[in-house]
């Protein structure tokens, strides 16, 4: 039986210039129960999510937190009260060991006045908690050495050590393995048993439907319906999310494929020394490249574009092998890598949409060395009308964008270059469906252009939905090939863990 | 200009009036030119320290790499009576070479600007005081360059031809820096290193060209500097000017994470710093107190800067806000 909600929302507002974020939210937590919360990007979750941790006051609506009525939380009283975030992107000091992360800002001390942390102490604190969610890590486990499921379970582990009743995940599977994700499942389940409430928040419907005793979906700052444990379905939450039916991924090609366009023939990238990878690509293909995080489907994408160096075997074009030492390399031969994290390798924050999109073609826009402005800026809204980017102008900085915007701008980079092999290393992580719909999209008008994609993907859904073909990688080292007739989660899965089909 | 600029311009207008009022002199076509004077030579080299601020590295030593290539360009021309053009030749050579070794070091070593160039500053000063025996290095009686003396010191309708140069290059790395296309790269590599190599731009080229830059603009005020003070004693020369390098590329917008900055910013920024210099001198202030006047001015530049640019993002937040504020009850 389900124990009496100890935090209540009513009627929760904030309004921002210009633009309404929640809108009459009501929310009721009890103890032991694992509350899913989705929606589209933009619909207000993450500022759900600040109001529950005081980081922001709501404009209306109170918080009535163990029978008192509120207006707003604070921090202070968002932690005393015992409410805990898993953070999307990690709030770990790397440098630190797991101890001290743990116990940042209330270490035990000893020696008086001379504030020393007493460090026998600190391990007896940490220790039990460790055991308690499974954790294959020590308490001086450096974090910089620690995988980043082990880093999540160390927030949680942090969470419980603040005596934590609510613990809140942000898209927490987002960098998962699937071992990994199941792993967290258990630690749910764990969290459950002792009477801690979960909020959940995921773009991975399947997760949800496993662990979620009931799902919150969130459209456009209004809560839009709630899905008991037995209701809950891809269908129903998609269709609720976005206020229509989810059509079947999969577009088959226009055309039947060309010639073999670009293989990689016996790569051996510096992270799997002595596993050649052989792979290949046939003009208007996608060729979808699953496997476990950690498996070496990145190192290939870098090694071939020459962002890491190439230590063995070739790269061919055309039958052609190409002579790779720069990734100017690869992109003269029209080889280009959509990167797995944008902020950090695709984008300049800072910068305008149109002086991201011309970057790598400035050469191509210049005379004499002086960049030509207005040719630069006709690029841009070419690009921007073409991916449908959403700003207000293309002078808008990047970093204000939402991360399909983002996305698609730094499609926007390489497709005013005419792509020839276009490798995209999850191209749609971070991104709410609508956009991901765009980008699907997009990625097979290409395809039918003539562009041979590669495209990496954890999210099985989007490779089994999107692709001609998939590889499945293993330890460095390419499992199985898998044409469409072939497709299938048990297949794709076998292969990932290292098994064999027939 | 940027409003950055333009804010730098009216804080160098403010305090120039105001030292005007209380000294005129301040005005007088002599004082002018000898500001303008040094305004052109820290200001040659100030242009060099901010592309190296921008690709988010640092450049320390330029003070002993002027010492070092003024004792070495006034010996080559006294002692070993070489023509004055191989010379010069020789010193921007040399002002490459510098460059080269610490941008290789930097990018092709992966070790940090600071300490590259922090140990170049201390391995130049040593080399210049080693070379002379910490004697005085300086052109004897009666030696005179005149095309190279009428290049370096002479005056143009009262502006002096420092000044001028520095005007020139100051046009030139203009449009570099803001219309070329190594200028964009400059910036993207200043940004963000890596989304630059994934786009393709050779960032280890561009970085070394940095330093390559502030190499060559060195050398050339070095010159400047060796035929403007004409005896050079290789312990006190040039002390502390990466350090008035830094502080024009600072105030005039440069930020030492790197991307940021401009051209004019920078020359206005040298303008300030001297304005300030000759301020100490005609309001009679104690020119030990000197950097303390010129540290003060700084702070409190940057400070009001910080200040105002958040008022405007705030003042910019209210105002988007207003037309909803109607509807509310």
């Amino acid at each position: 039986m389900m124990a009496e909600p100890f935090l209540s929302l009513n009627g929760i507002a904030k309004s921002y210039p210009g633009v309404v974020a929640l809108d009459g939210i009501s929310l009721a937590v009890s103890g032991g129960e694992v509350i899913g919360l989705v929606g589209e990007n933009g619909a207000g979750k993450s500022t759900l999510m600040k109001v529950l941790g005081g980081v922001i006051q709501p404009s209306a609506g109170t918080i009535i937190l163990d029978g008192q009525e509120l207006q707003r939380l604070d921090v202070a009283s968002a932690i005393e009260a015992g409410i805990s975030f898993v953070h999307q992107e990690l709030n770990l000091f790397e440098n630190l060991d797991v101890t001290a992360n743990i116990l940042i800002g209330r270490e035990p001390l000893c020696g008086g006045l001379l504030h020393l942390v007493d460090r026998r102490k600190s391990r007896a604190l940490v220790e039990p908690l460790l055991s308690l969610i499974g954790a294959d890590f020590k308490p001086e486990t450096l974090v910089s050495s620690m995988s980043i499921a082990q880093r999540q379970m160390l927030e949680i582990a942090k969470a419980l050590s603040q005596r934590a009743r609510l613990v809140i995940m942000d898209e927490p599977t987002s960098s998962l393995t699937l071992a990994e994700t199941d792993r967290l499942m258990e630690v749910i389940a764990g969290l459950k048993r002792d009477g801690v409430a979960v909020i959940f928040i995921s773009h991975r419907l399947s997760e949800l439907a496993q662990c979620a005793d009931r799902v919150v979906v969130l459209r456009d700052g209004r809560m839009v319906g709630e899905l008991q444990k037995q209701e809950i379905s891809h269908a129903s939450m998609i269709k609720l999310m976005i206020g229509r039916e989810l059509k079947s991924l999969y577009t088959p090609p226009a055309q039947p494929f060309g010639d073999i366009v670009f293989e990689i023939d016996k790569v051996e990238t510096t992270a799997y020394p002595g596993r050649p990878v052989s792979l290949s690509v046939r003009r208007g293909e996608i060729l979808g490249l699953a496997g476990l995080i950690g498996s070496g489907r990145t190192e290939i994408a870098r090694t071939a574009c020459c962002i890491d160096p190439l230590i063995g075997g070739s790269v061919r074009v055309n039958g052609q092998p190409l002579r790779l030492e720069t990734p100017s390399d690869a992109i003269d031969q029209g080889i280009f890598l959509v990167p797995e994290d944008r902020k950090r390798f695709g984008l300049l924050l800072d910068l305008s949409i149109a002086e991201n999109i011309a970057l790598p073609s400035l050469v191509d826009y210049a005379a004499y060395g002086l960049v030509k402005v207005t040719e630069i800026f006709a690029l841009a809204e070419r690009q921007r009308a073409r991916l449908d980017i959403k700003a207000s102008s293309i002078a808008t900085e990047v970093g204000t964008l939402s991360g399909g915007n983002q996305q698609k701008v730094v499609l926007g980079k390489w497709l005013s270059r005419d792509p020839r092999v276009l490798i995209c290393d999850e191209p749609t992580r971070g991104i709410d469906v609508g956009a991901k719909q765009e980008i699907y999209a997009m990625l097979r008008r290409l395809a039918d252009s003539g562009v041979a994609i590669i495209m990496i993907s954890s999210d099985m859904e989007e490779v089994i939905g999107i692709s001609d073909r998939i590889a499945v990688m293993h330890e460095g080292q390419i499992s199985g090939l898998l044409d469409r007739d072939e497709f299938s989660e048990h297949n794709v899965l076998l292969l990932a863990v290292g098994g064999t089909l027939h | 200009m940027s409003k950055k600029d333009i804010g730098l311009l009216i804080l160098i207008l403010v305090v120039g009036t105001v030292v005007a009022i209380i000294n005129p002199l301040f005005l007088s076509p002599i004082n002018l030119a000898n500001t303008a004077n040094l305004v052109g030579l820290f200001g040659i080299f100030a242009i060099g320290q901010a592309f190296v601020i921008i690709t988010g590295g640092i450049e320390l030593s330029v003070g002993s790499v002027i010492a070092l290539i003024g004792v070495l360009f006034v010996d080559l021309m006294v002692n070993f009576e070489m023509a004055w053009p191989l010379a010069l030749v020789l010193m921007i050579v040399l002002g490459v070479v510098i460059g080269l070794a610490h941008g290789l070091l930097i990018t092709r070593l992966h070790l940090q600007p600071f300490i590259v160039t922090l140990c170049g500053l201390l391995i130049y000063r040593g080399a210049a005081r080693f070379y002379t025996e910490d004697a005085t290095a300086g052109f004897g009686f009666g030696l005179s360059f005149p095309t190279l003396e009428w290049l370096t010191t002479n005056r143009f309708f009262g502006v002096p031809h420092s000044f001028i140069a520095m005007t020139v290059i100051a046009a030139c790395m203009w449009v570099v820096l803001h219309r070329s296309v190594f200028g964009r790269h400059l910036f993207a590599v200043g940004k963000n290193e890596e989304a630059a190599r994934y786009s393709g731009i050779a960032t280890g080229k561009v970085i070394v060209s940095a330093y390559v830059i502030c190499g060559v603009l060195t050398a050339i005020s070095a010159i400047f500097f060796a035929m403007y003070t004409r005896s050079i004693s290789p312990s006190s020369h040039g002390n502390f000017y990466e350090l008035y390098a830094i502080a024009a590329a600072v105030l005039g917008g440069c930020s030492l994470r790197g991307g940021e900055g401009s051209i004019i910013g920078v020359v206005l920024g040298a303008v300030l710093l001297q304005v300030l210099q000759n301020l100490v001198n005609l309001l009679g202030i104690p020119s030990s107190l000197n950097f303390a006047v010129t540290g003060s001015v700084i702070l409190i530049g940057v400070l009001a800067d910080t200040q105002f640019s958040s008022y405007r993002e705030r003042k910019l937040a209210t105002k988007g806000a207003t037309p909803r504020q109607p509807q509310a009850p």
